[in-house]
C-alpha cells in the first residue's frame, strides 16, 4: 500500500469537509474492497476518511412507510434485521448470497454500492484497462472474458458490477441518499450506477466528494413472491456469473406487479422494465416467464468466453420467476439458491 | 486519530516523506496495547508483527481464505482487510484469547478429537470463525454450518472433520440452552 494519512470522523459534515480538504482523499467504510485495491496498487488514495464512527448505522422506518438503511450499517446487520427479513426478504437473500460471514460483518451498505468490478485486468496493473487507466485499451475484449458483461457494454469496457445486494436494491426500486460539498440529494437506484460508454472510469453518478448516507426502500417489499437466484462456479463465497432478482405480486394466478433485475451481466445492476411490463397482467405460467426472459436477453452480446451467459441468463430468469410465483423462497433460505 | 508529527520532513527532492507513524491503542484478548504504527498497518499485521500474536495467520491477504479471522466485539472479521487504526475502541479476540495450552477451548478440543486439520495453517481462523458462528446462533444443521463456515478455506481439505468438530460444539451449546 502507498503511504496515506487517516482521520476518523463522527459527523457527516466533518466527513465531507475532511474529504474535500485533502487532495486524493477517499472514504473508507468496511475497507473490504478499498484495501484490497490499495494492496494491488489499483487504488492509491493519499488520505482516508474513516467512516465507521458516523451515526449512520440505524435501520428505521421512513415517513413514507418504507425502511431506511443506514450507509454504515453492515451488510450482515442489514440482512439479519427483523424488518428486512419480514418485509424485504429478497434483500436478505441477495446479501446472504454474497461474500462470506466475515466479509458481511465488515462490509457497509454504502461501500457495497461503491465496490468496483472484479475484472481481472482491472486488478492487474501490468495490463491495459480503460477503467483503471482511461485510453489504455480494454484487455478483456479479445482476452479472457468469462465473467464479463453481455448487456449494455461498450467498445471501451465490458466489465460487470459485482454486487448481489445491489441487484435486489434495483428490483426493489430503492433510493440512494447522498450528502456532498453542495448539499444533500437523492438518486433513484436505477440512475445510480452507469453504463461504461466512453467513460468506463466512472462506475456511478456520485459526484466527487459525495458521501452515501443511506438507502430508502419503498413500502412495497414483495415479501410473498420473490426469488434471488445466484449461479456461480461454487455454491458459496463466489461472485455471480449470473444472478436474478425476481419479485411478483399475484392475484390468483394473474401477475399484477413484477420486478426483474439481473447481476453479473452488465456494468450496472440490470433492471428491465420492458420485461416487467410483459409480465404484468399475464398469467404466471412458464410461457409468460419465457417471453420476459427472451426480452431481457434480446440485445445480449457475448465476447467469446462469456457467450454461455446469454443462455444461462435466459434460463435463470425463467427459473427465478417460477420460484417467485411458487413462493418457495424464504428469508435467509440461502441454501435453496441454486437448487431448482 | 493518528497525530501528525510536528517536524515537516519533506525530502530535498520535493518528494513528501511518508506520513509518520501514530499511536494506536488496541484491546486484544482483554489486554491494552499501545502501538506506534503507520496508518496503513492492517489489523493482521499489527497482531502478528507488533503484538507478536502469531496465532492469527496470513493466507491470501485479500479476504479470500479466512485464515486471518479474528473476533471484534464478538463478531468474526477478516483482519487482513481492515486497518488497525479502525479498531481503537473495539474488543479484539484472537485464537490466543480463546484457549490456552493448559485449558483448551471446547472448539480446540473438538478439532483434535475429529482430526479437523492436517497442516493446521487454517485452524486458528477456522476456530475463531466457528466461535463467531456460535455467537451468531443461526447455524444448527450440517447444511447451515457448511454455508456459515464457507468463509474459511482449508487447502488440506479437512472439511469433513471441521464440520464434525463444529457440529459437536454447536450441538453441545444448544443442549446447554435447553437444559
Ligand atoms: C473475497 C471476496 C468475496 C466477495 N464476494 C462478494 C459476493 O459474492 N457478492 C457481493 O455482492 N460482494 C462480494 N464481495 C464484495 C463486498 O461485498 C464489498 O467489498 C463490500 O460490500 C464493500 O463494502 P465496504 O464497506 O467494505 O467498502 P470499502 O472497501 O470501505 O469501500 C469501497 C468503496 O466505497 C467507497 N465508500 C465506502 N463507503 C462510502 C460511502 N458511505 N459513501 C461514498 N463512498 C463510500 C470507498 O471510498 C471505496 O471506494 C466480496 C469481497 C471479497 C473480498
Ligand atoms: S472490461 Fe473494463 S475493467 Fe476490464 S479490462 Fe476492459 S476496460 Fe478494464
Ligand atoms: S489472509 Fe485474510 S482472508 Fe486470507
Ligand atoms: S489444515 Fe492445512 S489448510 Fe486447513
Amino acid at each position: 500500500m502507498n503511504p496515506f494519512t487517516y482521520s476518523s470522523v463522527t459527523a457527516v459534515e466533518d466527513a465531507v469537509r475532511d474529504n474535500a480538504s485533502h487532495e486524493g482523499a477517499a472514504y473508507i467504510g468496511g475497507g473490504t474492497n478499498l484495501l484490497d485495491l490499495m494492496k494491488e496498487n489499483v487504488a492509491r488514495p493519499t488520505h482516508l476518511v474513516g467512516l465507521n464512527k458516523l451515526p449512520l448505522t440505524a435501520i428505521e422506518p421512513t415517513p413514507e412507510g418504507g425502511l431506511r438503511l443506514g450507509a454504515l450499517a453492515t451488510n450482515a446487520d442489514t440482512a439479519w434485521n427483523e424488518e428486512v427479513k419480514r418485509r424485504y426478504p429478497l434483500l436478505n437473500q441477495a446479501i446472504l448470497a454474497g461474500a462470506s460471514p466475515q466479509l458481511r460483518n465488515m462490509a457497509t451498505n454504502g461501500g457495497n454500492l461503491m465496490q468496483r468490478t472484479r475484472c481481472y485486468y482491472f486488478y492487474d496493473t501490468a495490463t491495459p484497462c480503460n477503467k483503471r487507466e482511461p485510453g489504455s485499451g480494454c484487455s478483456a475484449i479479445g482476452g479472457f472474458n468469462r465473467i464479463h458483461a453481455i448487456l449494455g457494454t461498450s467498445e471501451q469496457c465490458i466489465a460487470t458490477h459485482p454486487s448481489d445486494m445491489c441487484v435486489a436494491l434495483a428490483a426493489l426500486a430503492a433510493t440512494v441518499r447522498v450528502s456532498g460539498p453542495s448539499g444533500e440529494r437523492t438518486i433513484p437506484f436505477e440512475d445510480f450506477h452507469r453504463l461504461p460508454g466512453n467513460t468506463p472510469e466512472r462506475d456511478n453518478n456520485l459526484e466527487p466528494g459525495e458521501l452515501i448516507t443511506g438507502l430508502d426502500l419503498p413500502a412495497k417489499g414483495f415479501e410473498k413472491n420473490f426469488s434471488y437466484l445466484k449461479l456461480r462456479d461454487r455454491n458459496s463465497y463466489a461472485f455471480a456469473l449470473v444472478s436474478v432478482a425476481a419479485a411478483l405480486e399475484l392475484d390468483g394466478n394473474t401477475i399484477t406487479d413484477a420486478r426483474l433485475a439481473l447481476g453479473g451481466v452488465a456494468h450496472k445492476p440490470w433492471r428491465d422494465q420492458e420485461a416487467e411490463n410483459l409480465l404484468k397482467g399475464q398469467p404466471a405460467t412458464p410461457e409468460t416467464f419465457a417471453r420476459a426472459a427472451a426480452k431481457v436477453v434480446e440485445g445480449a452480446q457475448g465476447y467469446g468466453s462469456n457467450n454461455f451467459k446469454i443462455e444461462l441468463a435466459r434460463r435463470a430468469i425463467v427459473r427465478a420467476l417460477k420460484q417467485a410465483a411458487e413462493g418457495s423462497q424464504h428469508a435467509s433460505d440461502v441454501f435453496l439458491n441454486s437448487n431448482p | 486519530m493518528l497525530h501528525p508529527s510536528t517536524s515537516s520532513a519533506a525530502g530535498a527532492a520535493g518528494v513528501a516523506a511518508p506520513p509518520p507513524t501514530g499511536t494506536v491503542r488496541l484491546t486484544i484478548n482483554g489486554q491494552q496495547h499501545t502501538l506506534q504504527i503507520a496508518p496503513w498497518t492492517t489489523l493482521l499485521d499489527a497482531l502478528r508483527e507488533y503484538v507478536h500474536l502469531t496465532g492469527t495467520k496470513k493466507g491470501c491477504d485479500h479476504g479470500q481464505c479466512g485464515a486471518c479471522t479474528v473476533l471484534v466485539n464478538g463478531k468474526r472479521i477478516n483482519s487482513c482487510l481492515s486497518l488497525a487504526v479502525m479498531h481503537e475502541d473495539h474488543d479484539i479476540t484472537t485464537i490466543e484469547g480463546l484457549g490456552s495450552q493448559s485449558t483448551l477451548h471446547p472448539l480446540q478440543q473438538a478439532f483434535i478429537d475429529h482430526d479437523a486439520f492436517q497442516c493446521g495453517y487454517c485452524t486458528p481462523g477456522q476456530i475463531c470463525s466457528a466461535q463467531g458462528l456460535i455467537n451468531e446462533g443461526r447455524a444448527h444443521t450440517e447444511e447451515e454450518i457448511k454455508e456459515h463456515m464457507s468463509g474459511n478455506l482449508c487447502r488440506c481439505g479437512a472439511y469433513a472433520g471441521i464440520l464434525n468438530a463444529v457440529k459437536e460444539v454447536v450441538d453441545a451449546k444448544s443442549n446447554e440452552v435447553k437444559r
